[in-house]
């Protein structure tokens, strides 16, 4: 028995980038849209009360809420938090104060950032204004901020019908998050020695099967695999499908095999291309082996080995 | 209603940074202390429930690589909840009022490390009108705890930086008797509050640990649980409520959605000697202590409790373990756990646990 031994830590960078498309309600357009043209809107619900930003069933009663209401781009500041040190994404690079606004007219507030020259010059109950983005495009960030203000105060909320030219129907919500991705033991030990064309799987020590990828732990008996076994680097095809949907960034020609592959030794079959046999020739039981990359990291596809097929006895508990 | 009862608690030691292991590798080793504690096996395990989050681990689907630890062959009865492993226990207890299962076990962890938490957590706020400022995590507690500290200056509660520093110590301090803790032992409040402000009001004291950690109980009804655990910590009730998602439709300074999860959970019935509370910024137990009416003869988080180690998606989970340990070893006889989820206290679970009169 070969102790699995304890690897350095493979890490590396992994961006998780994503454009999200969201559809708006009528409320939640109208209010969007309005923000493009420099108006903010609220809604009043069945008691009175005028909420913004505004949405479209009262969080208190759930009634289905539409009254739409013009509210000041002025306002009462309820609490605030100094920001020091802005974030990737935040509405302003130099340090700032998140702060909740009660717009005049308005019984709720709204979140967004006070631009102001430091902590010392925000208080709860000061007041502010909006100052509009530059381009505007119905989004929550027209608003860019707001800053002190020391004119008069808004009035009360008056009606608005919410039709505007050219209503915004959706947001694009752009999302990146970054990771330093960390695959662990198991997953550690078999890229390090995939990257030597030697592939490692982790036999349970209750099973005993083999498990290729592994990944610290038998999904049977949930008990972690310690042990490495070497299996490969041949193996047979136990089944296959034929790709016919050419994937985006992937320069392979369609249509093209995609395998289950019962490595020797192994008791599990991972999944890779297969590649050197017309597409319509691949079969159960092929014997296949690994054509490595490039840089001779990770085998790029399998390809028939030339030896005759496996009987259908020595891989069925493998499908 | 049929007894249901935590039988066994297990958790990981609560780290900064896990890189060495894979989160089934840091799950399984206490998936076996609490099945070992009951002496089963996962699969005389009727129902497995676990809560995690897909935002830390940066993938789709993150749970399914984690159920490699459990054991689920032959196929098992299982579910997920992709929130904090106290809401997966819910979800467990009611399976097992209902008669359908006898034993159940809840696990559920979360690595922060590979992640920018503060960014990670932006994603879970609403889209459309406060999700694209980028508002972080430490920041929105600020202005909760600003919130806080003016409704002082209107002698409505008494909370001020000092307060929010006594918290901190307290908690840190209970933590040297935690050996799992992220964070423990604390400079006295005089020093605390010489440091500089992280998002102000709050520094760095006022805020919990980043990390990793991951943590697992085993749930048995009536008889089961008597034969499986020496002092069973039966749940007397539990109850989970949410308020509106809008921050500036909320008073901050207050949680009437734990008030209102305690009530229904029998909590104001009868003193508890005991309370986990699930408040990861200081000034937050300042707002649990007034809501679930716990005065100072109740100990508070003698875990140490968010401020000490707060592993996303775990922590709830782990104060109703700590509250249930607490029942199993005789050094509680009833207790309040409390189980929180999302920015300002949005969510709340508080859950009531007693042991058999000794
Ligand atoms: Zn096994």
């Amino acid at each position: 028995m070969t102790p699995a031994p304890s690897p350095e830590v493979l890490q590396a960078p992994l961006v998780v980038e994503f454009p999200f498309t969201r559809s708006l309600g009528p409320v939640q357009s109208a209010f969007l849209t309005g923000l493009r043209t420099r108006t903010v809107l609220g809604v009043r619900t069945t008691d009175g009360r005028v909420l913004v930003p505004p949405v479209e069933y009262d969080p208190v009663t759930a009634d289905e809420l539409a009254d739409l209401v013009e509210v000041a781009p002025t306002g009462t500041v309820t609490t605030w938090a100094w920001n020091p040190s802005p974030r990737r994404g935040q509405p302003l690079s130099a340090p700032f104060a998140w702060v909740l606004v009660r717009l005049d007219g308005a019984d709720t507030a709204l979140l967004h950032a006070l631009d102001a020259p430091g902590p010392d010059a925000v208080r709860t109950g000061m007041r502010v204004r909006v100052r509009w983005a530059a381009e505007r495009e119905g989004a929550i960030t027209d608003i860019a901020c707001f800053e002190p203000y020391d004119g008069a105060e808004g009035g009360e909320a008056v009606p608005h019908s919410g039709e505007f030219t050219d209503p915004v129907s959706g947001i694009v919500a752009p999302a990146r998050l970054d990771y330093s991705y960390a695959p662990g033991r198991a997953q550690s030990r078999y890229l390090k020695a995939l990257a030597g064309r030697t592939t490692y799987g982790e036999r349970c020590p209750s099973c005993r099967k083999v498990y290729v990828p592994p990944r610290g732990a038998c999904p049977t008996c949930g008990v972690a695999t310690a042990e490495q076994v070497e299996v490969g680097p041949r193996g047979t095809v136990t089944t296959f499908c034929i790709v016919n949907i050419k994937a985006r960034n992937l320069d392979i020609e369609v249509p093209y095999v995609y395998a289950h592959i019962a490595l020797d030794g192994a008791d599990l079959a991972l999944h890779a291309r297969i590649g050197g046999i017309p597409y319509d020739e691949v079969r159960m039981g092929l014997r296949v082996e690994p054509v490595w990359s490039e840089d001779g990291r990770y085998p790029d596809h399998y390809r028939p080995t030339g030896e005759p097929d496996a009987d259908y006895d020595t891989y069925k508990e493998l499908l | 209603m049929r007894e249901v009862a935590i039988v066994a608690f297990g958790q990981s030691d609560h780290r900064r940074d896990t890189p060495e292991i894979s989160e089934v590798e840091m799950l399984m080793p206490v998936l076996h202390q609490v099945l070992d504690a009951v002496g089963l096996r996962a699969g005389e395990i009727d129902f497995t429930c676990s809560g995690s989050c897909d935002y830390l681990a940066g993938r789709a689907f993150s749970f399914t690589m984690a159920l490699d630890g459990v054991g689920a062959w032959p196929p098992i009865s299982e579910s997920h909840v992709e929130m904090d492993g106290a809401w997966a226990l819910y979800e467990a207890w009611t399976r097992l009022l209902t008669g359908e299962a006898e034993t159940a076990l809840v696990y559920s962890y979360g690595k922060s490390s590979p992640g920018d938490l503060r960014e990670v957590l932006t994603r879970q706020l609403d889209p459309y009108y406060v999700a694209p400022l980028w508002p972080d995590s430490v920041s929105l507690a600020a202005l909760q705890a600003q919130a806080l500290l003016d409704a002082e200056d209107t002698g409505d509660t008494v909370a001020d930086e000092r307060a929010l520093a006594g918290v901190a110590v307290r908690c840190r301090t209970a933590a040297e008797d935690n050996p799992h803790a992220q964070l423990a032992g604390s400079p006295p409040p005089e020093a605390l509050l010489d440091e500089p402000y992280l998002v102000r009001p709050l520094r760095r004291h006022d805020c919990p640990p980043v990390g990793d950690g991951a943590a697992a109980v085993v749930l048995a009804a009536g008889d089961t649980a008597r034969r499986l655990c020496r002092r069973p910590a039966w749940i007397r009730g539990m109850d989970h409520r949410m308020e509106a998602h809008g921050l500036g439709v909320r008073d901050l300074t207050r949680s009437p959605s734990s008030r209102l999860a305690a009530e229904r959970a029998g909590a104001f019935e009868t003193p508890v000697d005991l309370a986990e509370l699930h408040a990861p910024f200081t000034s937050q137990e300042l707002i649990l202590r007034r809501e679930l009416r716990l005065g100072e003869d109740v100990r508070v988080n003698p875990s140490g409790g968010a401020l000490a180690a707060n592993p996303m998606m775990a922590a709830g989970l782990i104060r109703l373990g700590e509250a249930a340990a607490a029942i199993h070893r005789g050094a509680a006889d009833r207790a309040l756990a409390h189980a929180t989820s999302g920015p300002c206290l949005q969510q709340n679970l508080v859950a009531v646990l007693e042991g058999d009169a000794s």
